[in-house]
């Protein structure tokens, strides 16, 4: 999208605005910090929110404090030298090593006061240690737990995603450049078959392609013993990688091409559009100047959401082809209880999240002069 | 009355539609079978039940009807009774008031691979002296295998395949391969024709009786199969329906009308409220939907209800609250509110008297389209395993399946089964969906 591309016809408010530079600026700046605080607000509460629902309450610490003493119990079994003791010391012993681990584990402290610092923590992004999963490298850090599950998911979910945005986008384009051609019909009537989630699609090819014509494997992300070579690597990424990206390929190929296109098509009518048409300009030109540029800001929209998306993977579609990535390690987070993993991850979406609504009020006003920042209007 | 026809004739020239509109209605003509057929207790406790319920059954066996494609025909599951009379039963009593009971189960077998078990379940009744039981067994080609004799409890169950002694008559085959193969043949080929078991009782008091079940579990069972835990998968198929459709509908209204009057509160009232309403939204937008819903799932109850109420709160504030905003904001401007307002209607009369019923075209497709997504999203509980504890469900099957690696076995029935159910009700609502869009919408017809 070249800067030199003439502007489409613009509101005439434009003008006005334009002789008052200053209060632009301040409009804008005022506007922005706005923003940011509501933004923050809401990522806020919405972790706020997740901690509650991730530590049930409390309930998850109940759970803590009676494998905290179970463990001191086993410990007082196990050790000769503990047996020993009168029963009334050895009941001390215990009671003080268990006030000792409830300490170290922070259980000491009051809920709420414990859910607002584990709250302070999330939001400085000081994600902490979880309780029971740890990273292949067997490390407890949230952190890294996070970063090595990472680069299964961009592999997986990055890839598909970016390839299938243009690819549908490119299709929408020329479908509604010849609406109620064959192709166009054939998108419209597949429309319905979105209705299905990946996985489901990733079950029927795995039938097809694992189980019964046995060329391609079942899920996984490479093959058991991994290969050294780098070459050989991709390769088998690559082979595990085509019945998922398959899968999500047909689970969402056809309806947003179908939504595309007749987004388009609603553009393509507009009078301009015709009169374009009429001066004679090339489809070319026409679809670049006259139906992209003003559909830029949802095209945007849209991407940048879907790129978010990203980042929570897809749980149920990556347990059934049993990728490694993000998605299936807060699945197997939430069944271990492991609270520290949830929230790490929900902060980070969060983050993402409000940053990326933030930026796009102002790429709005950079792609499509006709929105300008602050000004409450229909748009928005 | 006539915006109601006119619609309807409309849809008919859709074939997409009329399609769609056949299949939910055959989806609710099963889900009411169901719910008459097998009442809720029954289902629930066939479900859940064990092997006392399920013991006719073998374990992961394919549809009867798929040997129609075989050409290796499977052995079909059959159970043979003394007591019900699909058994000959001959009494002969002797002097002492003895009676020598002879039980014959005759049956033709004519299929080309060997049965998973053959069980026979005693029932006797005696006082103090046990009946003596003997088990002959007698092959298309006259011979006879003796099996075994023993005296027989009041309630017994005796497994051919078990039984060492037996097994070892038989050398390297088993057991099943031992009594229906040809000895001629190296490998084992079962030899077809007329079959008989002979159980001979012998009792020693006089009232004591013998009733005995000749259980064959074959490769293949009933009409839908059966799973891991022998149970008919019929019975979740066709209960899976009345729960799907129900979960979807009442979610997809649940979600919509709920989020379509919030909109229009918020626009009618304006100011703060309008404010307050955005800003949920935007906390609804951060917090992950999925994770949240497997959150509960997994910590606080899987219970289809609590899922499915989670679900709506969960999506009230989701993002058709902006469309439904948007749509808002230009019908309140219109004339019509205006007199409305003149003539003194009250707020809530505005609200869902005038401004509510205008956005309906636009809801009823969104609504029809919504419902497939919720099926989809129960049916993926289930398959991650937070499926509901006590309800039989497709998603459930297909865990199931999933769990006891049914595609790896090749039992492809058992997901396919639930799956094309899940296909089915998805087209059916989205083609409808898609249809009515058009129909409602008429910016998009001619597209």
């Amino acid at each position: 999208m070249g800067t030199e591309n003439p502007i489409p016809p613009v509101a005439d408010e434009e003008n006005a605005s334009r002789g008052k530079g200053v209060s632009t600026l301040s409009r804008v700046g005022r506007y922005a910090l706005v923003r940011l605080i509501t933004l923050f607000v809401t990522v806020v509460i919405s972790i706020f929110l997740t901690i509650l629902i991730a530590n049930m309450g409390g309930y998850v610490d109940q759970i803590r404090r009676g494998e905290i003493r179970e463990a001191v119990q086993q410990a007082v079994l196990t050790n000769p030298a503990l047996r020993r003791m009168g029963p009334e010391e050895q009941r001390q012993w215990m009671e003080e090593r268990i006030a000792l681990e409830e300490k170290r584990a922070g259980l000491d402290q009051p809920f709420m006061v414990r859910t607002v610092r584990f709250l302070t923590n999330a939001l400085t992004l000081n994600l902490g240690r979880a309780k029971y999963m740890s990273s292949d490298s067997g490390s407890r850090q949230v952190r890294l737990i996070i970063l090595e599950r990472l680069p299964a998911t961009l592999v997986l979910f990055g890839t598909s995603t970016l390839i299938l945005f243009f690819v549908e986008l490119f299709i929408a384009l020329s479908l509604s450049r010849r609406y109620g051609s064959f192709w166009d019909k054939v998108f419209v009537t597949l429309a319905p078959t979105s209705a299905a989630p990946a996985w489901f699609y990733a079950i029927f090819l795995i039938l097809i392609f694992a189980a019964w014509l046995r060329i391609l494997p079942y899920g996984g992300m490479v093959d058991a013993p991994v290969p050294d070579n780098p070459f050989e690597y991709v390769l088998s990424l690559l082979k595990h990688m085509i019945i998922p990206l398959l899968a999500l390929a047909v689970s969402g190929i056809f309806l947003s091409v179908y939504n595309w296109r007749t987004f388009f098509l609603i553009y393509s009518s507009e009078d301009y559009v015709e009169m374009a048409k009429a001066k004679g300009l090339t489809s070319r030109d026409i679809e670049r100047r006259y139906v992209l540029r003003p559909t830029l800001p949802t095209i945007i929209t849209t991407f940048a959401l879907t790129i978010i998306g990203v980042w929570t993977g897809a749980p149920i579609f990556e347990t059934v082809i049993n990728w490694p990535g993000l998605g299936r390690a807060f699945y197997q987070a939430i069944g271990l209880f492991d609270t520290a993993v949830i929230v790490g991850e929900t902060v980070i979406f969060a983050y993402l999240l409000a940053i990326t609504v933030f930026l796009l009020d102002f790429v709005y006003a950079l792609v499509d002069p006709r929105v300008k920042i602050g000004q409450e209007s229909g748009q928005a | 009355m006539k915006n109601l026809q006119r619609t309807l004739r409309e849809l008919l020239r859709y074939p997409s539609a009329v399609a769609g509109v056949i299949i939910i209605l055959m989806l609710v003509g099963v889900a009411i079978y169901a719910m008459i057929a097998i009442p809720y207790h029954e289902a629930i406790r066939l479900w859940r039940g064990g092997e006392e319920i399920w013991y006719r059954n073998p374990k992961k066996a394919a549809p009867e009807w798929t040997n129609f494609f075989r050409r290796k025909k499977l052995p079909v599951s059959f159970t043979l009774n003394s007591a019900d009379g699909s058994a000959a039963k001959t009494v002969t009593t002797d002097a002492q008031g003895n009676r020598t009971i002879q039980i014959v189960y005759a049956f033709e077998y004519a299929y080309d691979d060997f049965p998973q078990e053959l069980v026979l379940y005693f029932k006797s009744s005696f006082l103090e002296k046990q009946p003596h039981v003997s088990i002959r067994w007698l092959t298309p080609d006259g011979r006879e295998i003796r099996i075994k004799e023993f005296a027989v409890k009041a309630s017994q169950t005796y497994r051919f395949g078990q039984d060492v002694a037996l097994q070892r008559k038989f050398g390297d085959w088993s057991v099943q391969q031992g009594l229906f193969a040809d000895p001629y043949q190296i490998k084992p080929v079962p030899l077809k024709g007329k079959y008989q078991l002979i159980v001979t009782a012998q009792t020693f008091e006089p009232d004591s009786d013998v009733d005995a079940e000749f259980v064959v579990h074959g490769r293949l069972a009933g009409l839908a199969g059966t799973d891991h835990r022998r149970r008919d998968l019929l019975i979740p198929l066709l209960w899976g329906t009345p729960v799907a459709l129900a979960f979807g509908l009442l979610a997809a209204l649940g979600t919509t009308l709920t989020t379509m009057v919030i909109a229009a509160v918020g626009v009618w009232y304006g100011s703060w409220v309008d404010e307050i309403i955005q800003r949920i939204t935007e906390i609804f937008l951060v917090l992950p939907f999925l994770p949240i819903l497997l959150m509960i799932g997994t910590f606080y109850s899987r219970s289809i209800w609590v899922i499915l109420g989670a679900t709506i709160l969960l999506s009230i504030f989701g993002a058709g609250i902006k469309t439904y905003r948007a749509v808002f904001m230009q019908v309140k401007e219109s004339p019509y509110i205006e007199a409305a307002r003149a003539y003194g209607a009250g707020d809530a009369r505005i609200i869902f008297l005038y401004l509510t019923p205008r956005i309906i075209p636009m809801l009823i497709p969104q609504l029809v389209t919504l419902i497939p997504s919720y099926v989809f999203l129960e049916a993926s509980l289930a398959v991650l395993g937070l499926g509901d504890p006590v309800l039989p469900t497709w998603g459930k099957v297909i865990n199931d399946a999933q769990a006891n690696g049914a595609l790896f076995q090749g039992q492809y029935y058992w997901v396919l089964e639930p799956a094309v159910l899940l296909m089915l009700t998805g087209l059916a609502f989205s083609m409808l969906g898609f249809s009515l869009d058009r129909i409602f919408n008429p910016r998009l017809r001619g597209l």
